[in-house]
């Protein structure tokens, strides 16, 4: 379980995160939806332990898997060292490493022959399985990703996004998924918090958003990605 | 790494260097007397003759420990014991030692020594006072005779050795003193300015009254009309302890040396090694009447040592790196931790920085003495400031996702730094020692003035024999080993840069 107990975060006069409650049941996904500035990376930074709420309080039962936009590889390292770090940092022998990697990266569908590349002889799909791999290899409860599919070229996108729901769904693990795409947030077909400026403006299932929005700003985020009704008709 | 095995691991450093240093001190073997003497060569052919005639005695054996830079180095060196005699001038011990020009006996100087557990021999016979020189042509054009005369030219250029610009009893004063209306002066090192007067490019230049070369270089003495500069009579300064541990030594000294040496003696001694070539020893050797060791034979060539002196360039480089690694990177380590920390240190190692290295060489001697142990503290510091402000540089400005994608993977503080830190920030590092790495060798040439050898020793030679070649045999090598170790680096570099980082270094 992963639960925020009203917490709050300012910077100098800025409130970042205002009074926010939440919680993400064992094995469930959760997206995190708002704007750019709306507070979505700083709750993951204040889950992470990287920043220290003001108020409030943050529980999290077990360990938590990272992924960030641009996949955060450290560029020194290839694929394969930059996934096993976690391991390694625990002392895992090699042979062991190598076996959980083999299974991660069928998992995430991952070509073992670009495990020995460096991140930047790699794709912006490669990287974020590797990233993700990274992420699940001491098989933490908690996972949480920042906008992971954000730098992706669209068709990668799209690809990435089927696969995380899959994946998401057969490891059982405890997600808190931040995006501002609102048919990304469709797709995982799980409970969205909408933030704006910090503050929760709703939660619940996608249904719950567009047909019975909260406030006006709701139905206002929801309405600005839809593609217009003429365009959809071509495809 | 916690703060407080970050605080223990500089300690021990500290440590090391302290018991090093207390270790060379030891080393120096206590009975030979060290005869000590400045850089230029009426004081290298004194001393010799000083050093000669204690090895006569046979009293103590004799340790030569020549061209100790000017009296800031050779008398700091006397004054912590770290040599027992040189040759100096009266009008140096009352002015820029005792500073109380008003001492002029040798009685009232012996008197006000005795405190310091200094004493001066008798004078030696000849003064080498500080006087100005004109160009013969220059001189009978102008019709200039006396310094009195300098004050209808206003329009004449000067060059003055730094050493007398800046004193009292130097240009200062006789500035004041004839009321001289000459404002173009420069700076420029002695042995420079017989060139620069004979070529034409300045009219008016400092020497002393017994500068072989005033001869060489066909120049004009201009009369001191006003009696304004103090005599500089010629005299042994040595610890009160050598007459009282060496009797004979001394009582030898007092009659083979005092009243002597008289001023035409100095004059063809000094022109002997500056015009003819002989070697110090030969001059010496010339003087005491010792006819076979001052066989005009060709000069000990010095340039044959550059082999010697390389490697020991190359050490003084090496090792003063390595500490200023061992130092420095742990230093910029702990100011990219803590933030105000950082900027005290990175303020202090600037500050460091901006203290002239021969000044920074003088402020050794009383810590460390002379020879390669000071030389090597020295150029340890001066290598600091590139090595913290890169290291400090480079880690600081990581990328902050990947520094906390490490925090979040719980890696260890050792393990962030050995994985993630040190190999990311590689390549602003390497520069930083790279950039050390080429100073220290330029800066490891002024070594030579406290005695820690290496290719400044050919420098500091030539520059007081005025020898052109011999300069030139100590830069040139300078130079390539600079050129080499900028080669040795990129090759370095390949090995200490991960691969997919070093394109990063041409567009960073």
């Amino acid at each position: 379980m992963l639960a925020l107990r009203d917490v709050t975060k300012t910077f100098g006069a800025r409130v970042a995160v205002d009074h926010v409650s939440l919680t993400v049941a064992r094995g469930t996904t959760r997206i995190l939806l708002g704007s750019s500035g709306s507070g979505k990376s700083t709750i993951l930074r204040l889950i992470l332990g990287l920043l220290r709420p003001d108020h409030g309080e943050i529980s999290v039962d077990g360990g938590m898997g990272y992924v960030v936009q641009e996949g955060a590889l450290y560029p020194h390292l290839t694929a394969r060292q930059n996934a096993t770090l976690p391991a390694r940092a625990q002392e895992w022998s090699t042979a062991r490493m190598a076996e959980r990697l083999d299974v991660l990266a069928k998992l995430v569908a991952l070509d073992p022959d670009l495990l020995d590349l460096y991140p930047a002889e790699l794709s912006g799909g490669q990287r974020q399985r590797v990233g993700l791999a990274r992420a699940l290899m001491l098989d933490p409860p908690v996972l949480l990703l920042d906008e992971p599919l954000g730098a992706l070229d669209p068709i990668s996108r799209a690809e990435l996004q089927t696969h995380l729901v899959a994946i998401f769904r057969e490891l059982g693990k405890t997600v808190l998924f931040v995006t501002h795409d609102v048919r990304e947030a469709f797709l995982f077909g799980s409970t969205i918090t909408l933030l704006d400026n910090g503050r929760v403006v709703q939660e619940g299932t996608f249904e719950d958003l567009a047909r019975r929005p909260a406030e006006r700003y709701v139905a206002e985020f929801l309405r600005a990605q839809v593609p217009p009704p003429d365009m959809t008709a071509y495809l | 790494m916690t703060p407080r095995r970050a605080g223990a691991f500089i300690i021990g450093l500290t440590v090391v260097g302290i018991a090093l240093a207390m270790f060379g001190r030891a080393a120096a073997p206590a009975t030979p007397v060290r005869v000590g003497s400045k850089s230029f060569t009426e004081s290298y052919v004194v001393a010799e003759i000083v050093a000669r005639v204690i090895e006569e005695v046979a009293e103590a054996s004799v340790e030569r420990r020549f061209g100790l830079g000017g009296t800031g180095i050779a008398f700091g060196a006397l004054a912590s014991g770290e040599i027992d005699v040189y040759p100096e001038y009266t009008g140096t011990i009352s002015r820029a030692i005792l500073k109380d020009a008003s001492v002029t006996t040798i009685d009232a100087l012996r008197s006000r020594l005795r405190p310091l557990g200094l004493t001066i021999s008798d004078p030696l016979g000849f003064a080498n006072t500080y006087a100005l020189a004109v160009a013969r042509a220059t001189a009978t054009r102008l019709g200039l005779r006396t310094i009195s005369d300098l004050a209808r030219h206003p329009g004449l250029t000067a060059a003055f050795d730094p050493g007398f610009i800046d004193r009292d009893d130097g240009w200062r004063g006789l500035r004041r003193h004839y009321g001289l209306p000459l404002t173009r002066v420069t700076g420029m090192e002695h042995a420079l300015t017989y060139q620069a007067v004979a070529s034409g490019h300045v009219d008016v230049i400092d020497v002393f009254s017994t500068d072989g070369q005033l001869e060489r270089y066909d120049l004009v003495v201009l009369e001191d009309d006003r009696h304004f500069f103090p005599e500089y009579a010629a005299v042994l300064l040595a610890r009160a302890s050598l007459p009282e541990r060496l009797p004979r030594t001394w009582s030898a000294l007092r009659e083979r040396l005092a009243g002597r040496i008289d001023r035409l003696t100095m004059v063809r001694l000094n022109a002997a090694v500056e015009l003819d070539h002989r070697t110090f020893a030969q001059a010496a050797a010339t003087f005491l009447g010792d006819r076979d060791a001052a066989q005009p034979a060709r000069r000990h060539d010095l340039i044959g040592d550059v082999g010697r002196l390389t490697l020991e360039h190359l050490a003084l480089v090496a090792v003063s790196l390595a500490v200023a690694v061992a130092i420095g990177l742990p230093l910029g380590l702990v100011a990219a931790r803590h933030r105000v920390v950082g900027q005290v240190e990175l303020m202090s190692v600037g500050v460091l920085q901006t203290i002239p290295a021969l000044a920074l060489l003088a402020f050794m001697i009383p810590l460390f003495g002379i020879g390669k142990l000071p030389a090597l503290v020295a150029l340890s510091l001066y290598a600091l400031l590139p090595i913290v402000r890169n290291t400090y540089a480079g880690v600081s400005s990581l990328d902050r996702q990947l520094v906390d994608m490490a925090a979040v993977m719980q890696l260890g503080r050792w393990q962030r730094l050995a994985w993630i830190e040190l190999p990311l920030a590689s390549v602003t590092i390497m520069a930083g020692i790279k950039t050390a790495a080429v100073l220290t060798v330029g800066t490891a040439t002024l070594a030579a003035f406290i005695g820690g050898g290496g290719y400044g020793t050919l420098i500091v030679t030539g520059l007081a024999l005025n020898d052109v070649r011999m300069i030139l045999a100590g830069a040139i090598p300078a130079a390539l080993m600079a050129l080499a170790i900028h080669v040795a680096f990129e090759a370095l570099d390949r090995l200490v840069v991960p691969r997919p980082l070093r394109g990063a270094r041409d567009t960073a």
